[in-house]
Formats: structure tokens, sequence, C-alpha cells
């Protein structure tokens, strides 16, 4: 992409080649009024008011490409009549509630009415019944829809779920009087408008979606809003909080919006959550789990007193993931003062993992994020239930498909209806569990350069080859002479006759040959279907930025340490660049920062998990501590990011920090230690306070600041072990959480209302003699569990799938690390 | 977004300042000085010699409040009144916000909520009595000429805050039902020839 200039309203700007000009402009302050363009999706082209004149020809500003010296004029007299025009048909019918709308003064109709001048109406249409609807977690009213379409933009190019479309709205046509009077695009918006609303693409009036919010956040009018937030408080009042959402390692950028609870109670309680649309996207659980905080703590001196006695006996402190870096980093330092054991499994693995990557590809961290996955147009997936593990990996692999004319590959041995409705340039391989080498081999197959590649390798891959001559239909098109009588008038005698006539026609036939192809034993160890390598072949077309994301199955496989190695290599010999899913909120971080132990030790401090004394900011523990929107600090995205985060809401608890300065640490408050970081892994040394947090016009993320991704010393040793043969076969179980849930925190917050329990796909309900609400006994080697059976549309096939978000349930105990067991499930 | 609201920790920096007030006298000598000067000053004459001209004047025009009141002009701003519906009796109040917003002293707060007929609903309205400084805003600013100011201006209470519930405010329904509500004619009502003003929107009916 080549820098070019072009010129706006007399002010040269310097943008890149193929760039929308509304982009360009925004980039560089100039204000073009736009409704439904959404930034980093396709141009809808619905509002038409991004008119503007570039070279003397009207085009619309978001779908029109900047190209080197183009002049554009933002406004003509032509131009201003047309938005002027547009506006008063945007306000046609459109009901005076502004007072109660929950858009409260946010509303772009109303900026965009008054930014035009609109002071009068000169067009009119019947209005048709416009009830509004009840789409559980959204609200939808017609009657102020100025259908826009961005909730749909955002559904089908950035979230994937494709839920929402428009629908027929009925009602009068505009009259014709209007387009002789009317300016032209202004009567051309119209005339879609007034022939739609917007409807669900599944014929019904019930949502059934990943549940994001995204199409409320996005709506410009009080059309979409959320069902929890209808009438509680104006925006106006709200309070906002610049933070980071601490439920995946996703990091995105969000802020809480706080107000007083009620009259009678001053304390902040959060009202909602919204992101800068434009560039971040946030799932269901960002959303909508924002009532998590530890609430009512009050300084419990005995608790506390307590606490500080058992971390003198302690010799272990077991912690979860979901803790900032500072609090990660003032345990590695109580670990080297008092020589405490560090214990956090999934930190521990991803470490591992980590390591055993860095020792191939020589650097501390895998190279690539989401944001070049979004900027892609060829994404592997393998090892991860995307949609769960890591919702912005999947917006990331669905706007890389939608905006980019992308293609994907998706490893997961189960089946998931919401990838594969992603769109046709999907393939997905459900592969047995334990079959994930295979899977980094076959890319390493497909996409590898054989001639770099180590000898071995290469030969190994070479072994999986053989020719095999298979017989195929082809249809091909033949030319057939016929002889035909037909009826002619004799010019000469004027009387009719038979004559015979030639003629040739083309008849398709099907013809069998037999030819010799390549056959790929891996694709048929891995399950792929027989068409694989042509639809393969089609999706490659066009294709040159490859992005691979590998997730949290591959951390804990017993083979993790030779997939690390594999993954590095594919990284070295293939053109794909590699994002790897931290397991959880702030995983990388810890992996970074802390020195992890593998093994408790006699007597262990649970922090937000059960231990001999437990410190839990869900307020079961023996000492609360504060929970993430309660907390100061940094938290380390997947996108090698240092975000920081503020306190939403107040504590008056106890904290860690506390405890450590009881126990001989300085520090008044936790972020203290963010300067501290340790710079040789990456951080740097920055203030907390210094850390900004938000976007800039052009998209650009000032948000804390990047991890620098240090280099280490790699072996040259190359070598990878083949893969072994095992896989797990019969009833399996597998370790994952449905959509919009995560941890404890998710499951403690009010609007997420997902139960607790036992996963199954509908087709195997159907399938097997199990029914919804039975309670069932999974056993595997390593443990049991028993809970109610919950149906799961956003899962299909056999596995079933045990949440690891109600640490009731105790479902680790069912596995051994890897996240598939085979198991037996029985009635209770 | 800037940071800096959110970085300041230290909740006791405010924006406070201490104003130039002469030193108080710290001795004996000093406080008897300003004894003498405070009393020998003469101006307790002056309010002596006011009293007793008005005394022989004999045309006093002192009203004996409380038990006599002056009448209170229309425009007055005094205790906020809640106003109902002519047509229906049902409260004006949509629960827009607006005065909470545009109040100066911040006296004013609503909580609100979505009813079972899906419109908003005030569930409590509270103006701090001991805060407002009755500058009409909340009056002007309503869209519904729902909040307005009333003619009760006897709000004197033995706390410095005391609170106005939004039950107080509301025109009783007896008195709605009897015709008695009175409109407010100060800030924000209906100004005459209002009609002639407004253009009318095309329908297609």
């Amino acid at each position: 992409m080549s820098k070019i200039v072009i010129n706006i309203d007399g002010k040269e700007v310097q943008t890149q080649e193929g760039e929308y000009i509304l982009n360009a402009a925004r980039a560089n302050d100039i204000f073009i009024p736009a409704i439904c363009y959404l930034t980093r999706c396709s141009p809808t082209l619905a509002c038409r008011i991004c008119l503007v004149e570039a070279d003397g020809k009207q085009v619309y500003a978001c779908n029109a490409k900047a190209k080197d010296g183009m002049n554009i004029t933002t406004t003509t007299e032509n131009i201003a009549k047309e938005r002027r025009a547009i506006m008063e048909v945007y306000d046609v019918n459109h009901p005076l509630q502004c007072g109660v709308c929950d858009q409260s003064g946010e509303c772009e109709l109303q900026n965009y009415t008054l930014e035009m001048g609109v002071d009068s109406q000169s067009y009119a249409i019947k209005d048709v019944d416009r009830s509004s609807h009840d789409w559980g977690h959204i609200h939808y009213d017609p009657g102020l829809c100025i259908v826009c379409e961005r909730c749909v933009t955002a559904c089908k190019d950035m979230i994937g779920d494709n839920s929402l479309k428009t629908i027929p709205r009925g009602g009068d046509k505009v009259a014709d009087e209007f387009k002789a009077s009317m300016p032209k695009d202004a009567y051309a918006m119209w005339n879609k408008l007034s022939k739609s609303v917007i409807g669900l693409t599944n014929g019904t009036d019930v949502l059934d979606c990943t549940s994001c919010g995204e199409c409320a956040a996005v709506c410009p009018v009080g059309a979409l809003v959320d069902t929890h937030f209808m009438y509680k408080s104006n925006a106006w009042e709200l309070k906002q909080i610049p933070a980071t959402c601490g439920h995946c390692s996703a990091g995105c950028q969000i802020s809480y919006d706080v107000k007083h609870t009620s009259i009678e109670n001053p304390e902040d309680k959060i009202y909602r959550v919204m992101n800068e649309w434009n560039y971040v996207s946030l799932c269901g659980a960002g959303r909508y789990g924002f009532d998590y905080q530890n609430a009512d703590v009050t300084k419990d001196e005995e608790a506390f007193n307590k606490a500080v006695e058992a971390f003198k006996k302690a010799d272990t402190i077991k912690f979860t993931s979901t803790i900032t870096n500072e609090e990660a980093l003032l345990l590695q330092k109580m670990k080297e003062k008092f020589g405490y054991k560090l214990v956090n499994n999934e930190a521990k693995a991803f470490q591992r993992f980590l390591k055993d990557y860095s020792e191939v590809s020589g650097t501390k961290l895998y190279t690539s994020d989401l944001k070049a996955v979004h900027n892609s147009n060829f994404v592997v997936s393998i090892g991860s239930a995307l949609k769960t593990d890591n919702p912005n990996a999947r917006y990331a692999l669905n706007n890389s498909m939608t905006v980019n004319k992308g293609a994907g590959l998706y490893f997961h041995p189960v089946k998931d209806p919401i990838i594969e409705g992603l769109g046709k340039s999907i393939m997905t391989v459900n592969h047995a569990p334990l079959q994930e080498e295979v899977a980094l081999y076959l890319v390493l197959d497909l996409f590898g350069d054989k001639e770099k590649m180590p000898k071995e390798m290469s030969k190994y891959l070479a072994s999986f080859h053989s020719e095999k001559t298979v017989t195929v239909t082809e249809t091909i098109k033949e030319k057939v002479v016929e002889k035909v009588i037909e009826k002619k008038v004799n010019k000469e005698t004027g009387e009719e006759e038979e004559v015979e006539v030639e003629k040739t026609k083309m008849v398709p036939k099907k013809v069998s040959k037999e030819v010799v192809v390549d056959d790929n034993k891996l694709l048929e160890i891995l399950g792929a279907d027989a068409k694989f390598m042509e639809t393969l072949e089609k999706n490659l077309k066009k294709k040159d930025d490859f992005q691979m994301i590998v997730g949290p199955d591959l951390y804990n496989h017993p083979n993790s340490k030779n997939i690390a190695r594999l993954v590095a290599l594919v990284e070295k010999y293939t053109a794909f660049k590699v994002t790897m899913i931290p397991t959880l909120t702030n995983t990388l971080g810890v992996a970074l920062i802390c020195d992890l132990d593998d093994e408790c030790g006699s007597y262990t401090i649970g922090y937000n998990t059960q231990g001999d004394f437990t410190l839990s900011a869900l307020g079961d523990g023996d000492l609360d501590m504060p929970a993430m929107n309660q907390q100061e600090g940094t938290l380390t995205s997947i996108n090698k990011r240092v975000n920081p985060t503020n306190a939403a809401i107040g504590y008056g608890g106890y904290e860690l920090n506390d405890i450590a300065n009881a126990l001989g640490f300085e520090a008044k408050y936790v972020i203290e230690y963010t300067k501290e970081l340790p710079t040789t892994v990456g951080f740097k040394t920055q203030e907390f306070d210094d850390l900004p947090n938000y976007y800039e016009n052009d998209g650009t993320e000032v948000r804390g600041y990047v991890l620098e991704n240090v280099a280490v010393d790699a072996s040259d040793d190359e070598t990878v072990e083949k893969f072994s043969d095992d896989k797990l076969e019969g009833s399996i179980i597998y370790l994952a959480n449905p959509v919009r849930q995560f941890t404890d925190f998710t499951y403690k917050a009010t609007e997420l209302d997902e139960v607790s329990g036992i996963y199954m796909s509908e087709e195997y309900l159907a399938s097997s003699d199990f029914n919804e609400g039975e309670t069932v006994k999974v056993k595997t080697e390593y443990g049991e569990v028993s809970a109610n059976i919950v149906c799961d549309n956003k899962i299909k096939g056999d596995i079933v799938v045990v949440p690891t978000f109600d640490s009731k349930l105790n479902s680790e105990a069912l596995v051994n690390g890897y996240r598939f067991a085979a198991a037996s499930i029985e009635k209770v | 977004m800037s940071l800096e609201a959110f970085n300041n920790r230290n909740v006791t920096e405010g924006d406070y300042f201490l104003c130039d007030i002469e030193d108080y006298p710290q001795d004996g000598w000093g406080k008897f000085k300003r004894v003498v000067k405070r009393t020998f000053r003469g101006e307790l004459f002056v309010g002596l010699w006011v009293v007793m001209r008005e005394m022989i004047r004999f045309d006093i025009h002192t009203i004996q409040y409380p038990q006599e009141k002056m009448p209170i002009g229309p425009r007055y701003r005094a205790v906020h009144q809640m106003k109902r519906l002519w047509e229906s009796d049902t409260e004006r109040c949509i629960g827009c916000g607006l005065c909470e917003k545009i109040c100066i002293s911040d006296c004013i707060r609503i909580d609100t909520r979505i009813d079972e007929n899906s419109r908003k609903e005030v569930t409590e309205y509270t103006i701090n009595l001991g805060r407002c400084i009755f500058c009409g805003y909340c009056a002007e600013v309503c869209p519904e000429l729902a909040i307005t100011h009333g003619g009760e201006y006897e709000n004197a209470s033995d706390q410095r805050e005391h609170f106005l519930l939004y039950e107080d405010m509301l025109t009783p329904i007896d008195k709605m039902k009897a015709g008695k509500q009175l409109e407010f004619e100060g800030f924000g009502s209906i100004t005459p020839h209002e009609d002639e003003r407004v253009k009318k929107t095309p329908l297609a009916y």
C-alpha cells in the first residue's frame, strides 16, 4: 500500500492508496457527516449523507476510494440540499419522544438534524404499525428506527452471527410527486427506507444469537437498546470510567458508566458498559457482565489479622489469572522475599508452551496479534473453541473473511454452528481430540516451503503423500450433428416440401476419466471431507496475508512441547504469523511476571481459588478482596498490550497490597508496582498514571503500551517428534464455557443468565436417551461430576461440554490438564 | 479522554482556598481595644434613629406576619409544584431528567424505571430545598410544564437539608378534580400567540 496525497477542502491530506475518503477525512480531523458507516466494516450505503464531490463528481465518501491527487469538496450547494432533505426524511414520522428515549442526547439523528439545520418538514408518508419487539436482552422499537442498517452490518461484518436483516415494512410507497420535487439521493434513500425495517434472520421473533449486544451499541438512535438499561438513567448523568474488560484475554477497551444507585443510596453503581464500537467490539460477557463487584465490604480487622497470620504460616500461594500485573508482581516479590511457592496451573502451562515455542522461534512472545488477524485474508485456527475462548478472535476471523474477502480454516474436535455460520469460505475440520499435532503438520505440509524446511521434516511430510488413481466424472459438452427434416416453402413453386438439414448441437455428456491425484494421508487422519483440497484451492485464490490462531487446547496437550515447536516451525517455514490465545484474562501477564511452581505445599493461601485460607473477590472467602472492576492496575492482553484499567466502584475492604504492607512491603497503592514490572521480559518502566486509554480518530489504539518482544537465545535444534497416533474416541467431554461465560465472575453477573450444567448439543440429545434437565453423572479416569443437562444449540456433534465458569461444579477434576477426556455419562 | 480526574487520589485536596481575614486579637489589650472600637463607633444610634423616626410618623406599612400575608405574584418562584394533565388527571412529568441536569445547585434527583405498560415511570423525585436557590431553571426547561414554582414560600426547617418528595409537590387529586389547579405563569410557561408561531408538519392522511 503506497502513500498518496489527496486534497480535502483545500487541506492536503496524506493517506493510503485504496483508503475510503471518509476514513481519510476522519483520520485528519475533517468532518464529513455519515450515519450508516462503521469503521472496520464494509460500507452499507443506506444513509447517503456522506455525499461529497470528488474531482467534480458526486460520490459517497464511505465507499469511494481515494486516488492520488484527488480534489474533494465536502459540501457544495447541491450536497447541502441533499443532506437537509435526507435528514428531513429521517424525521418523517419519527416520534417526538426525545424526552424519554434511552438514547438521551447521544442520538445521531438529533445531532445531524440540528447540524443540517432542519427546522421544518416538507415530506410526509402514512405510518404503518410499528410496535416494539422484545428480543430478550435487546429491545427493538421500529418506531424509532431509521434503518441505517448499522446493526445489520455490525452483526454480519464484525460479529458473524448474521442474526439481523432488513425485512419488508409494508405500507405506502413514497408518493410520486416527491420524485420530481426532491433531491435525487434523498428520494432514493427514502424509497429504500420506506420499504424496510429491521427483523430477525431466523424468521421468528425470538433472537437466538451469541448475545453480544453490539447491535444496540452501534444503534445511532434509541431503536435498539439493552433491555436491562431501559429507562434506567439518562446517558448524561453517567460518569464514564475508562477501563479494560477483565473477563478474557482480549483486553477490550470499555467504559463503565456509573451513577449513584438511587436517591436513597449514593453509592456508585454501574449502569452499563460502553465501548468505542468503531474500533473495538465487545462480547456479551464484556457488555453485560459488569456487576460482579464485591459489594458492601468493610474493613474486617479480625479477618485481616488472620490473613496476615496465614501468610506467615503458608508456604504456597495459589491464584488464578484474573489478577492485575501489579498484584502478580507483588506475589512474585513475596515469593522472592518469603519463599512462597506460586501455583497457577493454567498460567504455568502457557508459560511452558511459550518457553518451548521461543526455543525454536527465538522470540519471547508470539509475533502477531488480533489486529493483524482483522487485516489478514487467510486465517487458520487450531486448538481453540474460538467463540468462547476469546470472542474477539472470532470477530477478527469473521471480519477478515467478510471485509477482506478472506477465508478461514478451523480445526477443532467440537462442531460449532457459530463458526460454520460465519460464511461459505470457512472450512471446518472436526478432528479427533489429541490430533492437534496432525493439524499443524498439515499446515506445514500445505503451506510450508519444502525447500527451506529441514530435510527430515520434508521427508516426513512427503511420506504421507501417495498417488492414487481416481475415477472422476466430468461433464463435457459434445458436438453432435443431427439430421433434421424441416418443412420449407419452395420459393420457386410456392409449395411446401420436406428438406433434410444438418444441424450441430452441443450436448452435455458425462464422461468418466481416470486421473492420478495426490493423496494426502494427513487429511484422512484428520477426517477432512473429500472435497477439502478442491475447496481449499478455491479459497486460497488471491490470498496474501496469512495468520494462525492457536488456543488453549494445545498448552495442556500431552505433547505440548512438540506442538509448541511445531507452531514455531509453522511460523518459520510458512507465511503464517501466529497469535496465541492466553487462557484467562491475564494469563500472559502472569506467565511473564511470575516464576510459577507445579505443586502446592502443606499450607496454601488461595487467591480467588480454594485454599487453606482463601482470599476471594467473590465474597465467599476468609478475607474479601476487590473484584476487577474495583481495582486499578494493568492487564496484559492477547495483543501483547499492557492495558490500564480503573476502579469503577468503591471498595471498602482490604486488598492484597495491605497484606503485603503488613508483611513488610511499602507501597501506598498497588499501582506503584506498575513501573517495576520486569523490563527483561518486555514491560516498560512507566508510571500507571502516565498510561493512556483511548483510540484516536484514525483508529490508532493509544492504550497503555505494547510489550517488547524480547529476543531470546534460540537453539538451532529444529527437530520435532512425529505425531503420536493417540486419539480420544467414544464418549468425550470437553472443558469449555458457553457463550458469555468465562469465570465465576461472569457467573455472578446478574445480566448473564446462563445456567451451569452439562452442555449437550440438540443433535446429541435427540440421538441419545438423555433429556434436558436430567441429572447425569460424568465420570472420567480422573474424577466425576454430577449436574443437570443443559441443551446448548451453539454446539453440535457428540462431544459433551462441561463448563468451568461455575467453580462449584469442580469440572477441572474431570481432566488432567488437557481439555478433552474420555468419559462415561450416565443418568443418576 | 483525559485521565487526570481518575489519577488524583488525594481526596482532601479540593478547590478550597483561604480568604484574607484580619487576624483576631490574641492578647487582652487587643481584645479590649476591639470592644471599645466597636462600642463607640456610633452605628447603634443610626439604627435607633430609624426606629424612632418611623415610630413617630404613624403611617406604618408593616404587615402583621404570620397573621397577615401579602398576596404573591403569579411569577413568584417559591417551593415547587408538580402539575397534572387537565385531560386525564395523570402526572405531567415524563421523567426526562432535564430538570435534574439543568439544576445549578444540583438539588434535584430522579429515579426512573420501565413500568408494566413499557412507559417511563418516575419512582421517586426529590428536591433538596436546603440547596435549592429557586432560580427557576427547572420550571423553564421542563418540556411538559410539569414542574413549576408555586407560591408557598414558608419552607423553614430545623435541618439544613430537607427534602421535597414527589407526592408533596403533586397537585392533590381532589384539588385537580375540583378544577383548582393553578397554571404557573412564570418562566417556561406558554407565551401568548404561541399557536401562530408553530409551523405545521405535513401529514399524509
